[in-house]
Order: C-alpha cells, then sequence, then structure tokens
C-alpha cells in the first residue's frame, strides 16, 4: 500500500485530477440562488405553515406580498442575509424565520443536539473502551448467560447472522 | 325519542370490549400474581385461561365497533356526528371506509381495534410461551383498557348529533380523497400500535424475571413486522404528501410527521441492538429501554398529534384527551421505571469486547447516532413550547433546522451502514480490515472525484454550498456502501457456485435462502442506502413559476412546457379547473399533463393535484396554482426534483428485504451445516476468539 501512494505517478494523477476540480471555482454567488435559499428560511405567515417559497394555498394573500418584499430587501445595497431574516423577524414577529436564528435562547436549539451527541460519542468511546479493559481481564466466554437453554438458541442466532 | 340502532350497537360493541378488557386485565394479573398458573386444574390456571378467552373476545367486540361506524358511514347515518363531520353521500365509497381513520374518534377507534387484533394473534400463540404469554397479554390488556376508556368516556365516535337529522354531511377533508389515505393511516398505525407487543413482552419477561433471551427471540418476528409496517406507513405518507400537497416536496418535518419518525428511529435501534444480547447477551439493559422508549414514543407522538400542544397542520383539533395522555404515559413510564429497578439485577450481563475495532463496536455507535438523531427530532418538535416558556415569545422550528442538525448525522449512519457488516463480532484484525475496505474506499473516492469533475463542485454554488457538500458526499458513501454489499454478495455466492457448480444468479438466491436473515438485513441496507441517493437528489432542484396562457410556453431542465388549453368542469363532488400542457424534451413531444385545482363542494375547500412525470432521473412535478385575476391566465408552478424515484425504489428494497429476513432458512440441514460451512470458506473478517 505505501509503495503504492509512494509512487510519484499515483501522485501527478491526484494532483491533476485537483487541478481539474478546481477550475473555476469562483466562490460566485447567484442572487436567484440566494433567493430561494432565504425564501426557504422564512415561514408565510398566512398559518398554512408552511415554508415561503413553498406556500401553495390558493389566493393566500400573505405569500405574495411577502416574496415581494424579499426581492426589495434583496436590493437594498449592503443588506446581509442575516439583516434581511432580522428584518422579516422585527415586521412579522421571530414566528416567521422557519429556524431559530436569533441568538440568545435560540442559540439553545443548535448548541443542545451537538452537546448532546458530544456527550453521548465520549459516553460510548467510555463504555467500549470499559467493555475492552473487562475483556482483558478475564478471557472472553462463548456466552454470558449461565441459562444452559440459551446456548443452544444462540448458537443457532450465531449461524443465522454470523458475518 | 329518535332511535339510532347501528350507533347504539357500535356503543355497546364498545363498552362490551372495555368489559372484556378490563377482566382480561385483573383476573389475568390476578392468575399470575397467584404462585402458580400450570395448565392444570387450578384456580388461578382456570382465571387465566378465562382472561386470554376474554382478551380474544374484545377482538370481536371491537371488530363489532368498527362494523357499525363503517356501515353507519356508507348508510349517510348523519345522525351519527362523527359521520356529518367526516362525510358525505357524494363521496366515492373507499373514502366512506377510509372515514374509519379520518378524524379523532375514528383513528382512536382504529387503534383501539388493531391492538385488539394484535393481542388475539398473541393470546391465540400463547403456546409458545404460556407463562410470558400471559403477562404480555396482560400488560396488552392494560393497555386495551385505556384506548377503550377513552372511547368510551373522552372521544366517543358514536356520538349522536343533536338536533334534527342533516340532509347531507359536511364531506371528508379533500387532501384524504387520495388512493394512498386509505392505506397509509391503517399502515402506520399497524406500526405504532404494533409496538405494544414486542413492550408487552420486554416489560413481562422483566416482571417474571424470564431466563435468557428467548422473549426476543420470540418477539422477533413482531418487531421485524411492526417495523415494517411503520416504515411503509412513514413513506407512503411521505409519498402522499408530494403527490397532494403539491408544495414538490415529500417531507416538511412537521411535528405529525415526526411524531412517526422517532419510534421509528428507536426500533431501527432496537432492531440492532437486539442483536448483541441474542448472540453476546449484552446490553440487556439497554434494549430493554429501547423498547420502553419506543413504545413511549408511540404514545407521545399521539399526544402530540391530539394536544395542541405543538401547532401542525396535520393535528386534530385541540381537545381535551391529550390529559388522558399525559397521565397514562406518566403511569407507563412509573411501572417501567419501578419494574426496572426491582428487577434490574435479572438483567446483569457480562459486556465485553475483544476489540474496539469490532461488530459490537458498530452497533454501539449505530444506536448512538440513531439516538441522536431521535433526540434531534424530538427536541425541534419540543423546542417551540421551551421557548414559549423561557422566553415569552414563539419560535418556528421547521425544515433548515432539521436539515442541518441531522444530513451529517444522517451521513455518519450511512458510513456506519457501510463498514458495520465489514467488521467482525469480537475482533477484527488489520489485514481483514484491509481486505474488506480497499474495494469501497476506491469506490467511494472515484465516485467523489467523479462527481466534483463531471458534475458539481459545491465552491461554484455559493449559497447553496453546504447541500452540494452534503449531497456529494452522500453519493459518494452510497458508491461505497453498495460495493461493500455488493462485495459480500459475491464473496458468498463464489464459494456456492464452486460447490454446486450453479450459475452465480442462481448462487446468490441460494446464499439468500441460506441465510435469510443476514442477507435479507443486508438487502434492507441496500434499501437503505438507495433512499439516501433519492434524498440525495434534492440538492439539484430546480423550480419555475409562470403565467401560461394558450401557446405560452416554460422552459425548466431541459423540458419546455406548451399550454394548449385550460378549462373548467364540474360534477356532484367538486368543481374543477385545470390546464393541458404539452411536454417536450430535445424537440420530441413526449407527454401532456394536466395539473388541476379542485373545489369541493361539502367541505368548501380546494386541493391541488399535481400532474407529475417521473422517470428514473428525475420528476417533472406541474401544479395548477390558480388564475391571475387580471388576466385569467392560469398559474403554472413547475418542479424539477432529480432521483426521486429511487427514495420509493429504495423503500420496495427494504419492504422485500425485510420479508426476506422474516423467511425461514432453506432446510434445517442447511441452517445447521452448509452456512457454517459457507462460513468457514467464505474468505472475509476473521473472527478472533479468545
Amino acid at each position: 500500500m505505501r509503495k503504492l501512494f509512494g509512487s510519484r505517478l499515483l501522485q501527478v494523477a491526484v494532483l491533476t485530477c485537483l487541478m481539474v476540480i478546481m477550475l473555476g471555482a469562483s466562490g460566485a454567488t447567484d442572487p436567484a440562488a440566494r433567493f430561494n435559499k432565504l425564501g426557504h428560511e422564512m415561514i408565510c405567515t398566512c398559518s398554512c405553515g408552511q415554508i415561503l417559497m413553498e406556500c401553495n394555498h390558493v389566493g393566500c394573500p400573505v405569500s405574495g406580498p411577502m416574496i415581494e418584499e424579499l426581492r426589495n430587501q434583496m436590493l437594498v445595497s449592503g443588506s446581509t442575509n442575516t439583516s434581511i431574516l432580522n428584518w422579516f423577524a422585527a415586521k412579522y414577529g421571530a414566528t416567521v424565520l422557519a429556524s431559530p436564528i436569533r441568538g440568545g435562547f435560540d442559540n439553545v436549539a443548535w448548541i443542545a443536539p451537538l452537546l448532546v451527541f458530544f456527550l453521548a460519542t465520549i459516553g460510548t468511546a467510555v463504555v467500549v473502551r470499559v467493555w475492552k479493559m473487562r475483556s482483558t481481564s478475564t478471557p472472553l466466554t462463548a456466552s454470558a448467560s449461565s441459562h444452559p437453554a440459551d446456548q443452544a438458541l444462540r448458537d443457532r442466532i450465531r449461524r443465522e447472522t454470523e458475518y | 325519542m329518535q332511535a339510532h340502532p347501528m350507533p347504539e350497537f357500535g356503543s355497546f360493541a364498545l363498552l362490551l370490549a372495555l368489559t372484556l378488557s378490563v377482566y382480561t386485565l385483573l383476573a389475568g394479573a390476578y392468575s399470575l400474581w397467584r404462585p402458580s398458573v400450570a395448565a392444570g386444574p387450578d384456580t388461578a390456571g382456570r382465571l387465566g385461561e378465562t382472561a386470554r378467552r376474554a382478551g380474544m373476545s374484545s377482538f370481536l367486540a371491537m371488530s363489532c365497533a368498527a362494523l357499525a361506524l363503517v356501515w353507519a358511514a356508507f348508510t349517510n347515518d348523519y345522525s351519527v356526528s362523527y359521520i356529518l363531520h367526516h362525510t358525505n353521500k357524494a363521496l366515492p365509497g373507499a373514502y366512506k371506509f377510509a372515514a374509519l381513520w379520518s378524524g379523532q374518534e375514528g383513528s382512536l377507534l382504529l387503534w383501539a381495534l388493531l391492538l385488539s387484533a394484535y393481542g388475539f394473534v398473541l393470546r391465540a400463540r400463547h403456546r409458545v410461551d404460556v407463562r410470558l404469554s400471559a403477562y404480555a397479554s396482560t400488560i396488552l390488556a392494560g393497555v386495551q383498557v385505556f384506548f377503550l376508556l377513552l372511547l368510551n368516556f373522552a372521544a366517543p365516535p358514536f356520538a349522536i348529533q343533536p338536533g334534527p337529522r342533516a340532509l347531507d354531511g359536511f364531506g371528508l377533508n379533500p387532501l384524504l380523497q387520495y388512493p394512498e389515505m386509505v392505506m397509509h393511516p391503517p399502515m402506520l398505525y399497524l406500526g405504532y400500535v404494533g409496538f405494544s407487543v414486542p413492550f408487552a413482552f420486554a416489560l413481562g419477561a422483566l416482571m417474571m424475571r424470564y431466563p435468557g433471551e428467548k422473549w426476543i427471540h420470540i418477539t422477533r418476528r413482531w418487531t421485524m413486522v411492526t417495523w415494517l409496517f411503520l416504515t411503509v406507513g412513514i413513506f407512503l405518507g411521505a409519498h402522499w404528501a408530494y403527490s397532494v400537497l403539491g408544495w414538490g416536496g415529500y417531507w416538511g418535518w412537521d411535528p405529525v410527521e415526526n411524531a412517526s419518525l422517532m419510534p421509528w428511529l428507536t426500533g431501527t435501534a432496537f432492531l440492532h441492538s437486539v442483536m448483541m444480547q441474542e448472540k453476546r447477551g449484552m446490553m440487556k439493559s439497554w434494549n430493554v429501554w429501547l423498547i420502553f422508549s419506543t413504545f413511549m414514543l408511540t404514545i407521545l407522538g399521539t399526544l402530540l398529534t391530539r394536544s395542541g400542544i405543538v401547532s401542525s397542520v396535520h393535528a386534530f383539533a385541540q381537545s381535551s384527551i391529550g390529559d388522558w395522555f399525559y397521565g397514562f404515559l406518566i403511569i407507563v413510564f412509573g411501572i417501567c421505571l419501578f419494574t426496572f429497578f426491582k428487577q434490574r439485577d435479572h438483567l446483569k450481563s457480562e459486556n465485553k469486547l475483544g476489540s474496539l475495532v469490532s461488530r459490537e463496536s458498530s452497533f454501539l455507535f449505530n444506536n448512538l447516532v440513531l439516538l441522536a438523531a431521535c433526540f434531534t427530532v424530538l427536541w425541534g418538535t419540543l423546542f417551540p413550547v421551551l421557548s414559549e416558556y423561557v422566553t415569552g415569545s414563539k419560535v418556528t422550528v421547521g425544515a433548515p433546522f432539521y436539515n442541518r442538525v441531522n444530513i451529517p448525522v444522517g451521513l455518519f449512519l450511512l458510513f456506519l451502514t457501510g463498514i458495520g457488516p465489514l467488521l467482525a463480532w469480537r475482533s477484527t484484525s488489520i489485514r481483514s480490515i484491509r481486505k474488506n475496505f480497499v474495494l469501497p474506499s476506491i469506490a467511494f473516492f472515484t465516485m467523489l472525484i467523479a462527481l466534483l469533475v463531471f458534475v458539481d463542485r459545491p465552491w461554484n454554488d455559493g449559497d447553496d454550498m453546504q447541500s452540494m457538500i452534503f449531497s456529494l458526499m452522500t453519493f459518494s458513501l452510497a458508491a461505497g456502501v453498495i460495493t461493500a454489499i455488493s462485495a459480500e454478495f459475491l464473496r458468498g455466492a463464489n464459494v456456492l457456485r464452486t460447490q454446486t457448480g450453479k450459475s452465480l444468479a442462481a448462487s446468490i438466491v441460494l446464499l439468500i435462502r441460506r441465510n435469510t436473515r443476514r442477507y435479507g438485513g443486508y438487502i434492507v441496507h441496500f434499501g437503505i442506502v438507495v433512499m439516501f441517493i433519492g434524498i440525495a437528489g434534492g440538492a439539484f432542484n430546480q423550480q419555475k413559476e409562470q403565467e401560461m396562457g394558450y401557446g405560452d410556453t416554460l422552459t425548466i431542465g431541459g423540458y419546455r412546457l406548451v399550454c394548449q388549453s385550460f378549462t373548467q368542469d364540474s360534477n356532484a363532488n367538486f368543481d374543477t379547473e385545470y390546464a393541458l400542457l404539452d411536454v417536450y424534451k430535445g424537440g420530441k413531444k413526449i407527454t401532456q399533463l394536466t395539473p388541476e385545482k379542485r373545489f369541493y363542494h361539502a367541505s368548501e375547500t380546494y386541493a391541488t393535484m399535481v400532474a407529475d412525470r417521473t422517470t428514473l432521473q428525475n420528476d417533472l412535478y406541474v401544479i395548477y396554482e390558480g388564475k391571475n385575476p387580471d388576466t385569467e391566465k392560469p398559474i403554472i408552478k413547475v418542479f424539477i426534483n432529480p432521483l426521486i424515484v429511487w427514495i420509493w425504489i429504495g423503500v420496495a428494497i427494504v419492504v422485500f428485504g425485510t420479508f426476506v429476513a422474516l423467511v425461514p432458512n432453506l432446510t434445517k440441514a442447511a441452517m445447521t451445516s452448509a452456512p457454517a460451512r459457507i462460513e468457514r470458506e467464505v474468505p472475509e473478517a476473521e473472527v478472533h476468539h479468545a
């Protein structure tokens, strides 16, 4: 494996691929994509509960004017995505935003899942480590259960699921 | 005093079902409390048998109640308030039948009916293990009593409408007048309610200190069938949303959708981690709590949709029955907690691990990821309530939040789907890792580079960069996982081919039939990967909206739509406006689509009828939005949704794989010798036995 990756030819091939991939990497921002993205960051305030750009109920008196407001806000010089969303939140209330992004307590919404996932990952790693240490201190047995009837069943399950 | 024979019969049937269920609960509990419930002629044994029969009879009573409601719907009996509010004379027969579950009372009746049906099967098969079945039957009767109390006293489906009988009903919500709506709720409920059975077995096994893991083996098929129903139910709902709601998507992270997803996630975790207990006697406490949580999440989901605690377009009207569910949830949690602490010494297991790199570790991380996803969904669903409580202001937690948090979790899950099966139980050697991972890794990198070169470079997408990166990662991981799964099939099939001289295809079939559980699981994984591919296609969605008068053209994603005409029509059930659109691709006419907008007379509501052309590459999804009042021209909205069909294909593969896993192995001889021989001979992950 080391020999393979050590070969000059492979290094050249990888570099060539990367160069081709990076061609045209301009980081340009398409206004239509930005408009669509912002429209998907908001909720129609007519109580239909739909994303603004996806509100499709007949004769909605709200979504059309809101979309027009979004177009106008995007034309304001120096406007950023955050400033536009803040403008809508100020006008229609926090529920207009499709996700909690105003800072303060809203941050808890984002932090909690990450924190739980992080702690659970650490917890799982600790559990794995403890189990590993246990098995080095005592030899592994075929079965953890001492019930004799289990052995035949477990053997069968092992046969059915062994990879 | 007007007579209402059918509603009265239905009400009586519900009362009888309640009586029988209460008897099953009390007599069953008493007979288990007595020291002996042997099948002898002692009092407790006879009492237990009468409890079992009463439980089975409750199914008959529930069937009569459901039949009475359906009868009332078909005979247009508008003296019944529920029928008045959910049907009308012009409603087609299939939807009159579907009215049984289109409202709160009816859907609770369906829940109780399905629960009694599951109970009937459980009690009929009690000889599998008489004492454990008796425990499970009693616990199930407890759940049944709760729902029947609701139906009899809080949400009676046979309530009589006061005043003179109406000439016609208010009709069924037009959104529900769609073929899938006849199937989606029963499927979902079969899944929801079905988890009561493994829950009852788990709690019963814990209460009676059931020796060993046999209870898991007994409930394995229950759990898998239930999980399958829930899977199909969820995706039928997604397909219905895609076909009917007309916003171009299939999953909006609505609280009601979330309520169905949460038990699916924990149920999936249970299906995986239960193997650890079966094979190694590990994670006993964990598994018990997983199935407890799954059942409680089904109740919580029902609570969320009926209590008004969260706002949802799908939720039933706010009512007092939410309080009943709070109470029931607290009681269930209390019983589970008490039983667990009382019997926790029975759940002691020798959790040992031969190596950090092993199947056991992958199962642990699989559970971690699934539960993290479940927590995220639950957190997002309840955060608006928490925010309002803490800050006093309401917030919305919608699709952007769930997508941002759950997509990385989903990618990690996809990664584990690929590497998990490549790891051996107990320990995986470096040589085995190198051998098993080379091909999938090559596939992953090849796909990633190919996509970057030929399809898309995320850094060129500006605002959409994140979803592009996730999408490309999904496709690349999918390539790796599919390669890994295919390699497993080919490895085993090649060994069989040399042994039997059969063709490769025949060898694969034989391989699957000889070890259905293992290869059925692989097929399910393959289906999940295909679904991920379909979901990842969403990053490349396009949409366009335009007024289209006669002869007007709209061009999007290689398609050209030309308006041939637009008109309106009417029948007894609804008025409709629609447009006729010719669709061209590459200068050639390929189809004609007719998106329409309907106005239903009875309910006085509008509904969108989407016109959809599906190919393996993409969906052309067309919506008639209405007419511009100034120009009188229809407004047409068109979506190009790439790879959507692969989601539904993936679900079909998952269903097939689950069926395969449920089928017994080919023969007893094959089970005892051939697979073992194949496993010895198939060059795969090496197991290090200590």
